[in-house]
């Protein structure tokens, strides 16, 4: 038997669509910080190239706010008992904006040869991918060489963005010049690109769902600076604020003008949770009873209160909430400086200074580390900050020239994905500031986290899983801080523009203006 | 003819400096700390060594050393300013694309600094010790003492939120496709408070400069002589003080000038004006080191030219400085 997903799903949106008809028309105006530097989503996988591109590119599948699959080029899909074989259904009738019929080969040519060359993510994933092949014009099959749990996890648009064979097959990707005009699948169509001042793109009427998109046409605007973006949402010249494109002491003040909705959804796929590395090969934060004191030493409740106003959560250990097989059932590590003295004593802690290298990502990530260095230093150990630029902490964290260093990452709804990739042996290598940065090493837990990858019922997976986070968080390879919430802040009149795990990045296609 | 030949001299040498001044961003640039292809690859969230390696190698960032250093001098020699890999476009056409708006707001602010800095030192030389002098004086003090970015942010706050007299944002009404006229307006109203912001620091200075200069000069026995011969006051003072006060303020006009390409990062940042400025400070973040060895050419470049444009602007104020050369 085979596990029919699709229809359940489609039944299920159509109730829960709202009851209010959709108006078409009108006009978006969206911040965009920073400037992409392009909008070729195989080829960039950055934030800002998302939130643009995802209007543009599309893959076969999108995710609800559980996770849960829902249709997108593939209007169904099977999986295998044995969790070795995909098979999607494409849509029919679906173009691409240059009016080529899209089909299974551009699916196969996408996944097997374009995206195994540039994207480093994907190509992860693929290791687990005997083949990838195209029965016929509408039917795509993903064979795979082992069960890879998380797999049905990425056929989402920035892990796998569907390009077009017909001008990518034998160029130079990189410099193929229809990069700058990007054609792909999805509800908008690339207009024009104003280099320093706003990308503008325009509604696909031929876009395979009937009456979608409804809105005529959005400008993403590059505001440069934090505050004038603030200002551009007050005076109406922008309607949408994504997640994080105002420092979040505007955001109280914004969200409480009239008119103005918010929301923290949509970044359930990204989960993105914040942690420091710990340099685990020298120096104090070698030692496991350092890293744990630094755990309690930090009052983690105050940073989330006033530097974040209230957004976030408290993170647990190395999954976030919102990723699959998540579990709270770990040692808590509450504010306790008594308890980090202790820890501290018992080592025979030097007083040897540590260095905390913050993330250059504006104001709040400065305060947040100045926060960190306070309580470090409350608790006795002697810490300064070392900052940087961005290709600075770039070449800092990947070059492991740290003690401390502030980062964050997407987890990708599952931790095969997402997480393990920052805690297993094979993933130290220099030259990367996203793999194994603190150098943890601990065979026992590497064998888990394969067995746990590669399990096929999802309830093995959670009970490895569990687990594992059990035994990590007791060895504080890294200090978690924050499951992080940057809440979407827009124009109550705009309707569903918010209605997936990935949020503004592909909302576009069902949003409306309510007239 | 002398003039002539000092500019020809002056340009070859000019072409030697900036040669120079080439081979020596060359080396800073890739003296600071950081790797665009780890910056690109850090922003993808995910990077393998593989990536990492493509990335480099289509920098050309494999090659040793002194090879990339000799492809981009010989580069420059035959005025080949690079592509730039992050953005996928030749340097050249990045430049070209933002230089307008850049040029637009800095000689607009350039105009407006000089003009009105002039006019109003002339004036409260004129009424030195009175009251209206004294309130000039302040002014310019205030508008000397204001943090750029601070006069910015207020700029917009007042007379974009409060009053909705002018946009706060952007070169252009996004989206309006105006065209003719009606473009030329809209350009101008976005136009006012950026070039206002960024010209009212340089106005200050050119006021005090001018006021000074004046003061100095009208005690000279010249203008006593004029003053004797029956010349009227406003005849003395444009004919006689002025021309003779004026060249400190050209000197720092010159100074400004050199400015006109790479001065206006911050005004660009909070006005969202899609100038040179905010291209460089972007690539400087990124490390994309041909986009910015370029904007350090093309600025150095402009500096020379206008010391040179200084010096011949020298020589029409006041002639016994080009015979004398």
């Amino acid at each position: 038997m085979t596990y029919l997903k699709t229809t359940t799903f489609l039944i299920a949106a159509a109730l829960a669509a709202p009851l209010a008809a959709q108006q078409s028309g009108g006009r978006l105006d969206i911040v965009v910080q920073p400037e992409p530097p392009g909008l070729m989503m195989g080829l960039l996988q950055n934030g800002p190239t998302q939130l643009v591109a995802g209007d543009i590119y599309e893959s076969l599948l999108r995710y609800d706010s559980d996770l849960s699959p829902m249709p997108s080029l593939a209007k169904e899909w099977e999986i295998s008992e044995d969790g070795l074989t995909y098979t999607f259904h494409l849509n029919e009738g679906v173009l691409w904006h240059d009016g080529t019929p899209f089909t299974a080969e551009d699916v196969v040519f996408s996944a097997d040869v374009f995206l195994r060359e540039t994207h480093a993510r994907l190509r992860a994933s693929l290791a687990y991918v005997d083949s990838i092949t195209a029965p016929d014009d509408l039917t795509v099959v993903f064979q795979l060489r082992e069960p890879f749990g998380p797999f049905i996890n990425a056929f989402e648009a920035g892990t796998m963005p569907i390009v077009p064979k017909h001008i990518y097959d034998g160029t130079d990707y990189a410099n193929n010049e229809m990069n700058a005009t990007p054609i792909g699948t999805g509800p908008f169509k690339f207009q024009e690109w104003v280099k320093g001042s706003h990308i503008h793109l325009v509604k696909n009427e031929d876009y395979y769902i009937d009456g979608l998109p409804y809105l005529d046409e959005v400008f993403y605007r590059v505001i440069p600076d934090a505050a004038s973006r603030a200002v551009a949402f007050e005076t109406g010249e922008v309607d949408v604020l994504p997640g994080g494109s105002v420092e979040n002491w505007d955001v109280p003040r914004l969200t409480e003008l009239e008119g103005v909705c918010s929301t923290g959804k949509g970044w359930e796929f990204f989960a993105p949770l914040a942690w420091m590395w710990m340099n685990n090969r020298e120096g104090p934060t070698s030692d496991v009873r350092f890293r744990q004191a630094v755990m309690y030493a930090m009052d983690r409740n105050f940073v989330k209160d006033v530097v974040w106003n209230g957004f976030g959560t408290v993170a647990t250990g190395p999954v976030a909430s919102a990723t699959n097989f998540y579990t709270n059932e770990v040692t808590q590590y509450d504010y306790n400086p008594d308890k980090a003295k202790e820890l501290l004593a018992e080592m025979g802690y030097d007083g040897e200074t540590v260095r905390i290298l913050p993330l250059p990502y504006g104001e709040t990530w400065q305060r947040w580390a100045e926060a960190v260095r306070q309580n470090l230093n409350e608790a006795g150990i002697n810490a300064e900050i070392d900052s940087s630029d961005v290709a600075g902490w770039n070449e800092k964290t990947s070059q492991w020239d740290y003690d401390l260093a502030f980062t964050y990452l997407y987890q990708y709804g599952d931790p095969a994905l997402g997480v393990s990739r920052n805690y297993t042996m094979d993933q130290i290598q220099k030259g990367s500031p996203w793999n194994n940065v603190e150098g943890y090493e601990n065979p026992e837990l590497d064998k888990k986290w394969k067995a746990a990858a590669s399990m096929v019922t999802p309830e093995e997976r959670a009970a490895a899983y569990a687990e594992i986070q059990k035994e990590i968080v007791d060895d504080a390879p890294v200090a978690w801080l924050q499951e992080l919430e940057f809440p979407t802040i827009y124009r109550c009149e705009i309707q569903d523009l918010v209605t997936t795990a990935i949020g503004v990045n592909d909302g576009l296609r069902d949003a409306w203006i309510e007239q | 003819m002398t003039v002539f030949i000092a500019i020809l001299s002056r340009t070859a040498k000019a072409l030697l400096t900036l040669l120079a001044i080439a081979v020596l961003n060359f080396f800073l640039i890739h003296a600071a700390p950081g790797d665009p292809a780890v910056v690109l690859a850090g922003e993808a969230g995910a990077a393998d060594p593989q990536m990492i390696e493509q990335l480099r190698e289509r920098f050309g960032l494999d090659q040793p050393f002194h090879v990339q250093l000799g492809k981009y001098v010989w580069g420059i020699l035959q005025l080949d300013l690079g592509y730039s890999f992050r953005q996928g476009a030749p340097v050249i056409d990045l430049i070209a694309d933002r230089l307008p708006a850049t040029l637009l707001l800095t000689l607009t602010a350039f105009v407006i600094s000089l003009v009105f800095g002039i006019a109003l030192g002339v004036a409260a030389a004129a009424r030195v010790g009175r009251a209206s002098d004294s309130a000039l004086t302040t002014l310019a003090l205030l508008f000397y003492a204001t943090p750029l970015y601070w006069a910015a942010l207020m700029a917009v706050l007042v007379f974009s939120v409060w009053l909705g007299w002018l946009p706060g944002f952007g070169y252009e009404t996004v989206g309006a496709s105006y065209s003719g006229f009606a473009r030329v307006l809209d350009i101008a109203k976005h136009l006012v408070l950026p070039a206002l912001t960024l010209g009212l620091f340089f106005m200050a200075v050119y006021m005090r400069m001018t006021r000074a200069s004046m003061l100095e000069v009208s005690t000279a026995d010249f203008v006593k002589t004029a003053k004797a011969k029956g010349l009227s006051g406003p005849a003395i003072r444009r004919r006689h003080i002025l021309r003779n006060a004026i060249l400190p303020v050209v000197t720092l006009a010159g100074l400004q000038a050199g400015q006109l390409v790479g001065g206006a990062v911050l005004t660009e940042t909070v006005f969202a004006w899609p100038g040179i400025g905010r291209l460089m400070f972007e690539s400087l973040a990124a490390r994309d080191y041909n986009t910015i060895l370029g904007v350090f050419l093309v600025s150095a470049a402009m500096v020379i030219l206008f010391n040179i444009v200084t010096d011949i602007v020298y020589r029409i104020v006041d002639p016994r400085i080009g015979a004398r050369a």
